[in-house]
């Protein structure tokens, strides 16, 4: 079931994000899934498997946690894995993992899971090969939602460790 | 005696709701409704023409301070049988007691330039009598609210035997936009809503501020490098400084030390965060937990000999009583649900605290030994208790429900009566009382 959520989710935004792209560059994308070819869909950049647009559209930038835990399920090893590989083979890039909780906590508790959060990811993409140089950690807390609604169809993505890329060092 | 005008708070050491009775006037304690005592507070009466509209002014705010307290009643202008035109004519009792107004308050007002004079008496009607001596506060025309706070402060003082709260201020976040992205700003401004002033910009997310024992620098957390610091602010100056930056940790939930000079906070390394203290230089950072679990939301015993926080080793989060040097901890909270943010009162007797039970967010107390646990609050949001100087009020924040929900400050009496919205120009999250100015 949360699995299903998930993936609508998933399609929503990339759905989303092809709206907009539309707009600008006048070049229906389709539906799409992880066997398209987006070799020629003439994007800016999404295409180009070296870009952070890549990343976050086609790796996927988020992972997501259970009420009050950090520890990652399987789905979110394997997305970790993923990345770990597209940082690996992108060098020039770095990373911030972003902790996030839902609005359900206190202020303070709410940073300290956070941080546990976005450890929790780098720690497993450190353990898969990516320099601790490369990965750093913020925590936000509840104070930047990705969905704004107060039930837990929010929640549930809310709870999240977003890795952010910034242009290496 | 018959009528004496002796209003004792008989503050046992909780205290519960209060109601004036009659008999000898005094305020018992009891668990039924409060009885607000009427009283009437005429315009203060003008030494010269120019002072006619501010003495208008200044006994209105002194009998909005009284009346927010619900402890009184303010007695209409349009039942007075008689006005105050004379500061220092004899009183004429039996037309205040006529319309029960159980105190009166009267004052005359000169100003010469920007100078201003305040002076009040305090009267027991029914007696027949002053309360205590008249005062006199002299001040400029542009902190008149803050003199009128000043008389407010007087008049609780003397007919509940406790300090007031109303020469007091708040600092807060002050917040626009949806909750998305949220811009937030620190401000600050009377206990009662007035003369808000922003401290800092909202280029950058600040939380949680908090003063320092006399009121004239604030702690709080900012992203201004991109990761959450502890800052220092100068009230008076609106100048910062940060406090914390170990690389590749984060820090927050600062708390001044009852010595103004010691800062105790959370800082998480590897994603552990636990509690450390240091001085207000920055310098003499000392450890004081070390467990794996999350330690944060730490706050002095106003002897400054123990600290009270919240952590999660048990598996829930929970508040904790430490020495302020860290050591052995014991756990104070028992109840049903999760426990954060807890706040030690002003007279050291009852912590403060947010509780998560069933969905629901509460504000309540408990005495430091985790008993008599009383909730004063419930919503879908309700965080971070302020104690009021005197210990009597908790401000906190309320968020209300859905995508487009806001904070805003609101206030309780700890006997979880008298529940009020602080007006403020925009969303407001995070409140910390000053002391009394």
């Amino acid at each position: 079931m949360k699995y299903i959520t998930k993936v609508a989710l998933i399609a929503g935004a990339l759905f989303l994000a092809a709206c907009e792209q539309n707009s600008r560059f006048d070049n229906p994308l389709g539906g799409r899934g992880a066997g398209d070819d987006f070799a020629s869909s003439g994007l800016a950049s999404a295409d180009n498997p070296t870009t952070p647009e890549y990343f976050r559209q086609f790796v996927g930038d988020s992972v997501f946690f259970p009420v009050n835990e950090y520890t990652l399920n399987a789905e979110s090893r394997s997305l970790l894995g993923q990345q770990a590989e597209w940082l690996i083979d992108n060098p020039n890039f770095d990373a911030i993992v972003q902790g996030h909780a839902d609005e359900r906590g206190t202020r303070e508790y709410n940073l300290a899971l956070g941080d546990r959060r976005a450890n929790s990811a780098r720690d497993y993409l450190l353990s898969l090969g990516v320099s601790a140089a490369r990965i750093k950690t913020v925590s936000y807390g509840k104070e930047r939602p990705a969905q704004l609604c107060s039930d837990e169809s929010c929640y549930s993505v809310n709870r999240r460790a977003v890795t952010v890329l910034v242009a290496g060092q | 005696m018959t009528r004496l005008f002796a209003l004792i708070l008989a503050l046992l050491a909780l205290a519960l709701p209060v109601s004036a009775q009659q008999g000898p006037l005094r305020i018992e304690i009891t668990e039924g409704v409060i009885e607000p005592m009427p009283f009437a507070a005429p315009s203060f009466v003008p030494v010269n023409a120019d002072a006619k509209e501010i003495g208008e002014d200044i006994a209105s705010v002194v009998a909005a301070d009284l009346v927010s307290t619900g402890l009184f009643r303010q007695i209409q202008t349009a039942s007075f049988i008689s006005g105050i035109t004379s500061f220092t004519s004899p009183v004429e009792f039996a037309d205040w007691k006529a319309i029960n107004a159980q105190a009166l308050i009267t004052g005359q007002i000169s100003t010469n330039g920007n100078q201003l004079v305040i002076q009040f008496r305090v009267y027991d009607v029914f007696a027949g009598q002053e309360l205590g001596n008249g005062l006199q506060f002299a001040g400029t025309t542009e902190g008149w609210r803050r003199m009128a706070h000043k008389v407010a402060d007087a008049v609780y003082t003397r007919i509940t035997g406790e300090s007031g709260y109303f020469d007091s201020r708040i600092v807060f976040v002050s917040e626009r936009g949806n909750k998305g992205d949220r811009s937030k700003a620190l401000a600050i401004m009377d206990y009662d809503g007035a003369n808000v002033q922003m401290l800092t910009d909202d280029s950058n997310l600040v939380l949680a501020p908090r003063f320092s024992p006399s009121g004239d620098r604030v702690l709080y957390t900012s992203y201004e490098t991109g990761f959450p610091r502890i800052y220092l602010l100068d009230v008076g100056s609106a100048s910062r400084r940060v406090l914390e930056e170990q690389p590749g940790s984060i820090s927050f939930a600062p708390r001044f030390g009852p010595d103004g000079n010691t800062v105790v906070y959370s800082l998480a390394t590897n994603g552990n965060t636990d509690l450390y203290r240091m001085d207000t230089t920055g310098t003499g950072r000392v450890r004081l937990t070390s467990s794996p679990a999350i330690d944060t939301a730490p706050s002095f015993s106003p002897d400054g000999s123990q600290i009270v926080f919240e952590s999660d080793r048990s598996g829930s989060q929970q508040l904790y009583i430490m020495p302020a040097t860290g050591g052995q901890a014991q756990r104070i909270s028992f109840g049903a649900g999760r426990y954060g943010t807890p706040v030690w009162s002003p007279r050291g007797d009852l912590v403060a605290f947010t509780k998560l039970n069933k969905g629901r967010f509460h504000i309540g107390v408990m005495r430091t030994d985790g008993s008599e646990e009383r909730l004063l609050t419930a919503s879908f949001l309700d965080e971070g208790p302020t104690w009021s100087p005197n210990g009597r009020v908790i401000m906190f924040t309320r968020e209300t429900q859905g995508s487009s929900g806001q904070a805003s400050l609101y206030s309780v009496d700890i006997t979880g009566r008298n529940l009020q919205r602080i007006r403020t120009p925009y969303g407001a999250s995070d409140p910390a009382w000053s002391p009394l100015q």
